[in-house]
């Protein structure tokens, strides 16, 4: 008899929230609707019944005011949950992220490490178009003092949140929009999630994917169509982006001697970029073909179907890129 | 002894300023928060205040002149000591910003840049793993076709040619190359080496078997000497341009059982004594033929010594392996008969020949090679 | 023109007098170093505005949090802040109060609550709102006592703080000092409404004009309105009427402002105001204030020398403090 559950990602984003409020009574979460609306995915949905108005605060549309204030509160003993309703409103925020959050601890000299976390929803793919469709994962990976995860499975969206509630350090974790609804199983791994480590998803021998967030399962997709013609996939589920976990990669690497990145970022200064100057740093002996990314197109989201999926990484690019790989003839 | 008053750094980015204006005049009693000057910036005018109470001795520096930041602008009388924070010597204070404009004379012209013309290499593509693989089994990747995209040589092919049967055709798409692109010129001549014979004969009578000398090693080391002497033969032509080797590392040709050639380097082979030589080349022999020969072995040679002299031919003419420029042949080790003081007599005598990159050196330069070579064979006390 | 309060006594006036006095020193001497190169970057010096600093400090209690601005010198030394690792953090030495990694920008110190010394105008406030939110979800009667200037008062972060501490009643003093210049703009230039204390009103805040330059009145009206915070009562606006004596920061031509103006609220400054109303009252002789300022020299070069003597940081400890060093 096997000792899993099954859950939706959204159900283990909430349970985490209640455990982390069960466990702590310093937590409190606190962002737009998050209380009597139940939380704009419903992920807080009947929290505000539970736990009351003050450990479940609606805030006012003020993004600069409310992340402050939540640095503010870890500073003075409490640890929120901030949460953004999307990473698109994250950039009313950004001052008190970048030069509050996450420089107190250095320009203090260490006395004032600042234990917030920010939860935000981001990605694409379902015709909200160009300001509600922002991948910018890349933008807070970039800076130090930050730390930032992206789970993707059932197991990480279940486990994040109390590694990123111990960690003495501000914490960003990214909920890609599209996974709320994904059904699936809950194992004993999820009690063991830490916030570094990226996670082999798949094992294979002919080439190397390397993704996060939304697009993992874009990869899984794509793995399941090489496989069908003889090419066997291996995926490494990125889950942490500020560290990079150089070693994993570069492990795979070496087995495989292939690989492709993809990254729903645009594939300007993405973290694909990142990730391959880092193979070519560390792994270059071990390429047996240039080095491949799959990003979104250079354009704002646009709001038409068709339009969307094709400015996206999809399974058909991802396959197309590993093709590209072995020979000229795909 | 008076104290200096500097012009202070006002900002970060402040280097220097021009006094508009003294408030005061030598004589005048200052005390410390007065303003006694007028210094423009960039920013505009600024005050600049005095730290220290006295009199003023001397103005320094008159209105109207830039001067950089901690130059002393007047000399003041002061009752007791200078100030308890002296500036750091003119111009150069703590974070002190470099001017980013050149000083030279062409600060603020625009001189043209001289571009340097990109390689004429039509080299074949390899990924980095493929190369790191054929260095290790001593494959040449320049000759191998690929099958990765666009034509790129892989891992897999690499793999290929390093087994048995890729040799074969690894050699022969390596030499069609170097006779594609190498203007091979040939020479040859027959050397009497009966005086290096005799010294052999010699030696080897004195020392036990293990440290007896073989022809090749005098081969060897003459031919290193030799390259030493005459520049042209020991080096590499790449990307259009030949670059002689400081070092000499004689590759020499061992066949394979089962067919096959490679040739490994005797590393700094003019430095070592003979008997070492010979060591090493025995060395390198069996490995070679038990197939663990190291990469860097492979990788070495500035140029190739073959000699068939125990197939009994007369002469080799060999085909250069690039990027090399030049590869040494020697025949069977005969007697033959030879003119010696108007008499016929036989002797043991060896044809040397030289297979060399017109592109790099000619016919005449590759005789006085050959000729320096015999020279140096006949004469093994010098070796 | 204020009273003096009833209960004033000569111990008390030379306390505060002597408490200025340490900030004007201070201040001027860091003018003389930085223009020896001694301290770099941006240097924004509060002469004038001592009232303001020494006036808050006598009434926020050692629970209490503090958030500051670039111009925190004297917030700090009034805060508790011993000079010797204040000068020493201006001269980027390791023992400076931020380990040297700061600068004059950023001084903080955890043993006070005082939470910096923040570069982004506004950048503060969330702060000191969720500050005093753990303050009040903690069921303590600490407050978190807010600095800005009135250039701040522009800046989304002022609406939104105000907005967010009053509906969630949360015990912020918002402290603005109206110097009347944001760096080179006045404030009738930048500001449709210029009675700052006026827009508290917007957000249901209780608030009030203060004579900055009358230390007996600042910390009055602080001791008034940290009263009603502590209560429970919610944030109350403060806007300290004061000036400026120097420039913004040191490279400053101060194209903006007539010399004149700047004479004449020197005339009016905090340091002169209590003098006049100190020996007026008979409370004080002249020799008391230059035994103050003896004593506030002395101090000042005995962290002059501290810091100059004190070490850097070696290099190969740079990457550390970026994020929390756990020792577990």
């Amino acid at each position: 008899m096997s000792d899993t559950v099954r859950m939706t990602y959204r159900e283990a984003v909430k349970q985490s929230i209640r455990e982390a409020l069960d466990d702590d009574p310093r937590v409190f979460l606190m962002g737009e609707d998050v209380g009597k609306y139940g939380g704009c995915f419903a992920v807080s949905k009947g929290l505000l019944e539970e736990y009351g108005e003050e450990r479940i605060r609606d805030t006012p549309l003020s993004e600069s005011a409310f992340v402050g204030a939540g640095i503010g509160a870890a500073l003075g003993g409490m640890r929120p949950i901030v949460e953004i309703m999307t990473v698109n409103f994250s950039l009313l925020a950004l001052d008190q992220i970048v030069n509050n959050a996450a420089t107190l601890c250095h320009m203090s000299g260490g006395q004032f490490p600042v234990p917030v976390v920010i939860r935000m929803a981001t990605g694409a793919g379902r015709q909200l178009a160009a300001q509600h469709s922002h991948s910018l994962e890349a933008w807070y990976a970039h800076v130090p003092g930050l730390r930032v995860v992206e789970p993707a499975t059932i197991d990480d969206a279940r486990g994040v949140l109390r590694a990123a509630l111990a960690c003495p350090d501000p914490v960003i974790v990214f909920e890609p929009i599209s996974l709320y609804n994904m059904d699936g199983e809950l194992t004993a791994a999820a009690s063991e999630v830490r916030l570094d480590g990226a996670r082999i998803h798949r094992a294979g021998r002919d080439v190397t994917l390397v993704s996060y967030g939304a697009s993992l399962w874009r990869c899984v997709a794509a793995a399941e169509e090489l496989a069908a013609g003889g090419i066997e996939a291996e995926i490494v589920d990125l889950r942490s982006l500020r560290p990079l976990d150089d070693a994993t990669i570069l492990a795979s690497l070496r087995r495989t001697k292939r690989v492709v990145i993809v990254d729903e970022g645009w594939r300007t200064g993405s973290l694909a970029a990142e990730i391959a100057m880092r193979i070519v740093e560390q792994g270059f002996y071990d390429l047996d073909a240039p080095i491949a990314r799959v990003c979104t197109e250079e354009v704002p989201i646009p709001y038409p179907k068709h339009l969307e999926e094709a400015a996206l990484p999809e399974p058909k690019r991802i396959v197309a890129a590993v093709r590209g790989l072995f020979s000229d003839a795909q | 002894m008076p104290s200096e008053f500097r012009l202070p750094a006002l900002g970060a980015d402040m280097d220097e300023g021009t006094i508009v204006e003294w408030h005061v005049a030598p004589g005048s009693r200052v005390k410390r928060g007065d303003v006694v000057a007028i210094v423009e910036t960039d920013k505009g005018a600024i005050d600049v205040e005095i730290f220290e109470d006295g009199v003023v001795r001397e103005i320094v520096v008159q209105p109207g002149t830039k001067v950089p930041v901690g130059t002393v602008l007047a000399l003041l009388d002061t009752e007791g000591s200078p100030p308890a924070a002296a500036p750091a010597a003119a111009g150069r204070g703590e974070g002190h910003t470099p001017s980013l404009a050149p000083a030279g004379e062409d600060a603020g012209g625009v001189h043209e840049v001289g571009l340097v013309p990109p390689p004429a290499s039509s080299r074949v593509r390899v990924s980095p793993a493929a190369r790191k693989r054929a260095r290790e089994l001593g494959v040449d990747v320049e000759s191998l076709q690929g099958s990765g995209p666009g034509g790129a040589v892989t891992l897999e092919d690499v793999e290929k040619a390093g087994q048995g049967g890729g040799m074969r055709a690894a050699i022969a798409a390596a030499m069609s190359r170097s006779k594609r692109e190498i203007p091979h010129y040939y020479l040859s001549t027959a050397v009497d080496v009966t005086a290096a014979t005799e010294w052999l004969a010699v030696h080897n009578a004195s020392v036990p078997v293990t440290e007896r000398l073989l022809f090749a090693a005098l081969l060897v080391k003459a031919l290193a000497l030799t390259c030493r002497e005459t520049p042209g033969f020991n080096g590499f032509h790449r990307d259009g341009r030949y670059e002689e080797s400081p070092a000499v590392h004689v590759g020499v040709a061992v066949a394979l059982r089962g067919g096959g050639l490679v040739a490994p380097a005797l590393m700094d082979t003019a430095d070592k004594p003979l008997a070492r030589l010979m060591e090493e080349f025995r060395g390198l022999v069996s490995r070679a033929r038990a197939g663990r020969l190291r990469a860097s072995e492979l990788a070495a040679p500035t140029i190739i010594l073959t000699s068939l002299g125990d197939a009994s031919v007369d002469a080799v003419f060999p085909i250069i392996q690039p990027p090399q420029v030049a590869i040494v042949g020697a025949g069977a080790l005969a007697a033959r008969p030879w003119v010696v003081d108007g008499q016929v007599v036989p002797r043991q005598v060896l044809t040397l020949s030289l297979g060399a990159d017109h592109r790099v050196t000619d016919g005449r330069l590759g005789a006085q090679f050959l000729a320096k070579l015999a020279q140096r064979l006949v004469d093994p006390g010098s070796l | 023109m204020n009273d003096l309060p009833d209960a004033l006594t000569r111990e008390r006036g030379l306390h505060l007098l002597g408490e200025m006095l340490r900030i004007r020193q201070f201040e001027d001497r860091c003018a003389e170093l930085y223009g020896a190169g001694h301290i770099r970057g941006f240097l924004h010096l509060c002469d004038g505005e001592e009232a303001i600093a020494v006036g808050v400090m006598q009434v926020l209690g050692s629970g209490d949090a503090v958030v500051s601005t670039y111009r925190e010198h004297g917030h700090a030394l009034a805060r508790g802040i011993a000079m010797n690792p204040l000068m020493a953090e201006l001269y980027g030495k390791r023992s400076g109060c931020s380990g040297g990694r700061g600068g004059s920008m950023h001084v903080f110190d955890a043993a006070t609550r005082f939470y910096g010394g923040n570069a982004i105008v506004g950048g503060g406030l969330p702060l000191a709102v969720g500050l005093a939110l753990a303050e009040k979800l903690q069921g303590t009667r600490n407050l978190a006592a807010c600095f800005f200037g009135e250039g701040a008062v522009a800046e989304g972060e002022f609406h939104e703080s105000m907005n967010l501490a009053a509906l969630w009643k949360l015990p912020v003093l918002f402290m603005c000092e109206n110097n009347l210049y944001a760096m080179g703009t006045a404030l009738a230039r930048s500001e449709s409404q210029t009675d700052i204390q006026a827009k508290a009103a917007a957000y249901g805040v209780r608030a009030a004009a203060v004579d900055g330059m009358d230390v007996f009145a600042v910390e009055a009206a602080v001791r008034s309105a940290a009263d009603h915070a502590r209560a429970g009562r919610g944030p109350v606006l403060l806007e300290f009427r004061t000036y400026r004596l120097r420039a913004h920061s040191m490279f400053d031509a101060q194209l903006y402002r007539d010399k004149a103006e700047v004479e004449e609220w020197r005339a009016r400054g905090p340091l002169i105001t209590l003098t006049t109303r100190l020996k007026a009252a008979s409370l004080m002789i002249e020799d008391d204030f230059q035994r103050l300022q003896h004593a506030a020299d002395d101090e000042v070069r005995a962290a002059v020398e501290f810091a100059g003597n004190a070490e850097w940081e070696p290099v190969e400890d740079l990457a550390r403090h970026v994020y929390a060093e756990v020792t577990s």
